[in-house]
């Protein structure tokens, strides 16, 4: 029993429409582009067209002399001020990180670096001058690809003498968490089941709908930054920590975000450079990006190889699970870089039982635009390898790939459960979600059918794939993450306001930028609280506001920003009881809290917690043992991860002449324990959903062997529309696996569908095939790739050339320059 | 993106844009539905010093019939193309392939002249141009000519228009009670073709005209499967026989999407079902 079930829930369950939509949609809002401040300027960037150079000089007479220049400054321009941009998560003590200045001066190491800023009068003379700044480059052999980078022929950063940066192992003997996996495959290899494999991870671009966008107020008692950020406190912290500017001085707004996926969860060069000038004229900047320059230049996700041996005796069981990643972090350490990979360093084991365990994860730098966090981040990884080598070991056993799944996960019965990579998962029901899903799916008729096409031979075949995930979420126990050397913690921070007129303001620390929290965090204290809905306003995202917070990102706000927020909300509660005793000259022991009231037991007398505000603000009566006011605040840090799961199938139709594929159907049944709004977490379903099958079939960000990114528009980084998906099936368990981590017994969702369904599709459409004699194809499973692996025995055909360039013209102005 | 500065100058009249394009000469760029050419400025990989925007002339908008052809007017643009009564039934195939342009909005902007004028080779409209015979009117400062279909397509976005001349209208000649598919093939509902197939017949199968989008620089025609297919009868068999030959002498791009190899392979393919389904089979 939970402390929802006690209540009459009438917030928490309900299917509100989200109240910051009207705004977000219309776009009648504060977007940081939408930002005007008097006397503002404007930047442009001049951007490195080589992926590895020294700059031998930067000439900016001819675009000082442009009309309403006011500065045009380079690297050498700039001193200390600048900063650098940081990594707050160095995975090993002898990790190689190269120096990131925002705007080197000598050398640059990735296409799309910054090389000069030119601040104008507007942003399209700033433009237009920044075409006239002369750079001379000599340009230096690029390293591209992660086996290249492991050979160590062409360097990334010379002076580093290695593109190897760090080697994180996990192993679950040397840990205590299991048996010896080295073992395990030599009996495999006799006398069992052992599988092989290389599954590539391909590089992915976040694509959120608002580009990145900075505005720098220098003119204030502080500085102000507006960003489109996903964490605007973690910025505040990285520009005192690197600029010296003191964190009392510096403000920082993430006004409304429009998506971010990982990709905003960033401290960014553009950020630290459009700060640098505004410091440096005194004088408002703003800094809008444009959408070639965001798939450029703002951080990439994925790209990792994983080297797979999994060992299982004759019938199935796993007896170990060895993984090796090879993992690209670009041309510098992001922020939160080399722990993207390692954060899958716990989820390969997954949903299963297995015996022993090893991990290793070897980062490597590349001239490529650096990467970092994208929806999942880590986990999806880690899912997509196991879940994919299960259907190889279904297939290798000759038993159903839910079978052999069945073999290997933990029984309901058996949580709390201690998993060979050392988390403890509090709750979980894999035998109900999955029940629930081949119910709703139709499973046996689908596999009727595609058992009937086989034998017909029909042109299109059927493929049914299979992913039953959990990911670990709701980022995270602070301790956790400082024996991982995280430069920070995990906790969050919530405060209510109690108003004199009995409207209430909460303060989060969380940062959304679309999924919701207003309504989501509205409901939760409706209903804790015993106010209406509508008397709730959801503060957060600005530092002179939400002075406390560790941001959005990795299924936190709820399950950890949440819990504060009860916290809070409870802390109120209890401060406004005391009043309520003082008022009603009653025992606080005889007082009752319900629908906002504390009543007297056995009698009619009460009091509404709107009037113990008013009380409070008027302060004519209260305890002498209490401060006049009923506000609260609290921070939160969690005790665990937090464990959602679910089971996830997919029927993909492959037309063979072709190697096109269609999805047929789509049934995800996810346990995430209780649930706040069943809208909003059917709309992370469905996008995270799309966003996970986009890396099965459609997203890749290719570069050619310069190192320039061919995948630069729209026109070749395929994005999914409505019009690419089908109507999901979206169900949950009946009686879902409250967490017992958290108050409201919530699970995290925001990343759910992205993690499950890729390695579900992939293994739909590996099924459909499968009888053609392949066994994998490598994402994005392209109707080429497709097509080639059945007539072929071959998916791996890159045709690294760009799209035919919809948009040229064959004639005019076509500089070289042109395309920065 | 924000393009290069221009002055814009918007004509009332052929006669007007095309003195505004002899006075302005290679620094004057012509706008119809801005679809394509908007980008090219945006991307600043065109900077022309003005822009010449055609939609104030109403003359240059419209669909009528003159007797054994259809004239669509440049200005039209691609929803009013696949709408059409009078496309519908003597240009069925135009109509098909209008309806696979991009998406509603860009139907609702782009234009059927400004298309066939920008002459990207995976653009949706060249091949059922090509396919049925398209005779294309170009005004000049001397007056107008009429240039056949296989002699407008000259290369990669380059067509027999001047620098200093207006593409005014394209004359369709009627195929009246032709079946008609256009096959596109995408990995995404938005994007340009892969390759398509554009495909007319007359009866079943009397005559054909199948013409071919991005397996070249140009749109082609695949004439071997053309004459195969010339009174043949529609079955699965034959006509695949025939397709068999549609990437006869095409010499489709590489890219991300696709080897030329591939795209070959994908020509045979869609041929063999653009022709049945035109065919009703
Ligand atoms: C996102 C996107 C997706 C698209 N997808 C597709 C697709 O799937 N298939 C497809 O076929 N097209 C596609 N297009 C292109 C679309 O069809 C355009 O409408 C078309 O290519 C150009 O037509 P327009 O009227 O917009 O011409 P504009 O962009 O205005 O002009 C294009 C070029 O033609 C010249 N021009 C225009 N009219 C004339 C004239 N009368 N005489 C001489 N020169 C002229 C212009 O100077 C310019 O160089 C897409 C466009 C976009 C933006």
């Amino acid at each position: 029993m939970t402390a929802t079930q006690d209540r009459p829930a009438a917030e928490i369950g309900k299917d509100r429409r989200r109240k910051e939509d009207q705004r977000l949609i219309t776009g009648r809002t504060r977007w940081t582009d939408n930002i005007t401040l008097p006397g503002m300027l404007h930047l442009a960037m001049v951007r490195s067209p080589f992926a590895h150079a020294t700059i031998t000089s930067v000439d900016v007479e001819a675009a000082k002399a442009s009309p309403n220049v006011v500065a045009v400054l380079s690297g050498k321009d700039f001193g200390d001020e600048l900063g650098v941009c940081i990594n707050a998560w160095p995975i090993t003590p002898d990790q190689k990180t190269p120096g990131h200045s925002p705007m080197p001066a000598d050398r640059v190491a990735f296409a799309g670096e910054i090389v000069a800023v030119v601040v104008a009068r507007s942003a399209a003379e700033a433009r237009d001058a920044a075409e006239l700044v002369d750079v001379e480059y000599d340009e230096q052999p690029a390293v591209i690809g992660i086996k290249n980078a492991l050979r160590d022929e062409v360097l990334a950063h010379p002076d580093l003498g290695t593109n190897k940066s760090a080697l994180w192992v996990f192993d679950s003997a040397e840990a205590g968490t299991g048996s010896d996996v080295e073992a395990a495959i030599e009996t495999a290899r006799t006398d069992g089941i052992l599988i092989e494999r290389e599954y590539r991870q391909q590089r992915l671009i976040p694509a959120f709908m608002e580009p990145r966008s900075v505005v720098v107020d220098p003119t204030g008692e502080q500085i102000t930054m507006w960003s489109a950020t996903q964490i605007p406190h973690i910025l505040r912290f990285a520009l005192a920590a690197t600029t010296g500017v003191p964190e009392s001085k510096i403000r920082v707004i993430a006004p409304d975000v429009g998506g971010g996926f990982g990709g905003k969860l960033q401290t960014t060069p553009e950020e630290w450079i459009a700060w640098a000038v505004a410091r440096r004229l005194s004088k408002p900047v703003k800094y809008t990006e444009t959408r070639s320059e965001s798939l450029m230049a703002a951080h990439h996700g994925r790209d990792q190889v994983q080297t797979l041996t999994l060992a299982a005796d004759k019938e199935g069981n796993v007896t170990g699970f060895k993984v090796h990643l090879d993992a690209d972090l670009g041309a510098y350490i992001a922020v939160v870089g080399g722990g993207v990979p390692v954060l899958g360093a716990f989820m390969f084991n997954a949903i299963y039982k297995f015996p022993s365990y090893r991990f290793e994860c070897q980062t490597v730098l590349t001239n490529t635009t650096f990467t970092d966090a994208y929806r999942g981040a880590g986990r999806p990884e880690a899912t997509y390898a196991i879940e994919r080598i299960m259907d190889e070991l279904a297939t290798e056993v000759g038993v159903d790939p839910l079978e052999i799944r069945e073999r290997n996960w933990i029984k309901h019965e058996e949580f709390p459960f201690t998993t060979v990579a050392g988390l403890e998962y509090d709750t979980g029901n894999y035998e109900a979600a999955t029940a629930k899903a081949k119910e709703s799916f139709g499973y046996d008729a689908l596999r009727a059918e595609q058992k009937e096409r086989r034998e017909r031979g029909d042109r299109v075949q059927l493929g049914i794939g299979v992913s039953t995930f959990t990911e670990m979420c709701g980022l995270a126990p602070s301790r956790v993450l400082g024996s991982l050397d995280y430069g920070a913690g995990g906790w969050e921070h919530a405060s209510v306001r109690m108003l004199a007129t009995g409207k209430v303001e909460i303060v989060t620390g969380a940062s959304a930028h679309g999924q919701g929290h207003e309504t989501a965090f509205s409901q939760i204290v409706a209903d804790r609280l015993g106010v209406p809905f509508e008397d709730v306003e959801v503060l957060h995202g600005d530092t002179q506001i939400a002075h406390k917070g560790l941001d959005t990102y990795g299924s936190r706000s709820l399950v950890v920003g949440g819990e504060a927020l009860v916290k809070a909300v409870d802390k109120v509660i209890d401060k406004a009881k005391h009043l309520a005793a003082h008022l009603l000259e009653a025992s606080e022991d005889d007082l009752e809290y319900k629908g906002g009231r504390f009543t007297v037991a056995g009698t009619d007398q009460g009091v509404a917690i709107q009037e113990l505000a008013t009380a409070a603000f008027a302060a004519h009566n209260y305890p002498e043992d209490m401060e006049p006011s009923i506000d609260a605040e609290a921070t939160y840090d969690p005790v665990n991860f937090n464990y959602p799961h679910g089971t996830h199938l997919c029927a993909m139709e492959v037309d063979t002449e072709t190697g096109a594929v269609k999805m047929r159907k789509y049934t995800c049944c996810d346990d995430i324990g209780t649930i706040i709004n069943p809208l909003i977490v059917a709309g992370q379903i469905h996008g995270g959903l799309v966003q996970g099958i986009a890396q099965a079939l459609w997203e890749e960000a290719v570069h050619d062997d310069a190192g320039t990114l061919v995948s630069g528009s729209f026109v070749d980084y395929l994005l999914p529309t409505a019009a690419d998906t089908i109507s999901f099936d979206v169900v949950h368990t009946d009686d879902p696996s409250i967490a017992t981590t958290n108050t409201l017994g919530t699970k995290g969702v925001g990343e759910a569908g992205t993690i499950a369904s890729t390695p579900a599709v992939v293994n739909a459409v590996v099924d459909a095939v499968r009888h053609l004699g392949v066994s994998d194809i490598q994402m994005p499973c392209t109707p080429e790739r497709v097509w080639r692996a059945i007539h072929a025995g071959d998916g791996d055909a890159p045709t690294p050339e760009t799209a035919m360039p919809h948009f040229r013209e064959g004639a005019l102005n076509q500089d070289e320059g042109a395309g920065q | 993106m924000i393009p290069v500065q221009f002055d814009y100058l918007a004509p009332t009249s052929v006669e007007e844009a095309l003195s505004a394009l002899g006075q302005h000469g290679d620094d004057a760029k012509i706008l119809a539905g801005g679809q394509s050419l908007l980008p090219v400025l945006r991307m600043r990989l065109n900077a022309p010093e003005v822009v010449i925007d055609l939609g104030g002339i109403a003359s240059l908008r419209g669909i009528r019939d003159d007797g054994d052809a259809i004239v669509i007017g440049a200005m039209t643009t691609h929803h009013d193309v696949r709408d059409h009564a009078l496309v519908k039934e003597h240009a069925l195939l135009l109509s098909k392939a209008a309806a696979e342009v991009a998406d509603s909005q860009i139907r609702h902007r782009g234009t059927f002249g400004g298309a066939l004028a920008h002459a990207d080779p995976a653009g949706d409209l060249g091949a059922p141009a090509l396919a049925l015979g398209a005779q294309f009117v170009i005004a000049g400062a001397g007056g107008t000519r009429t240039v056949e279909a296989s002699d407008f397509f000259v290369d990669l976005f380059e067509t027999a228009i001047g620098e200093d001349e207006i593409l005014t209208e394209v004359r369709v000649p009627k195929h009246t009670g032709w079946g008609a598919h256009y096959e596109k093939f995408v990995r995404v509902a938005h994007q340009w073709p892969i390759v398509a197939i554009a495909a007319t017949v007359k009866g079943s199968i009397d005559e054909a005209r199948v013409g071919l989008t991005n397996m070249g620089s140009t749109p082609l025609r695949a004439t071997a499967t053309e004459q195969a297919l010339a009174g043949a009868t529609a079955t699965g068999d034959g006509v695949r026989a025939a397709a068999e030959l549609a990437a006869e002498g095409t010499n489709p791009p590489s890219d991300l999407n696709g080897a030329a190899d591939y795209r070959q392979h994908l020509a045979r393919v869609l041929t063999g079902r653009a022709v049945l389904k035109a065919a009703g089979v």
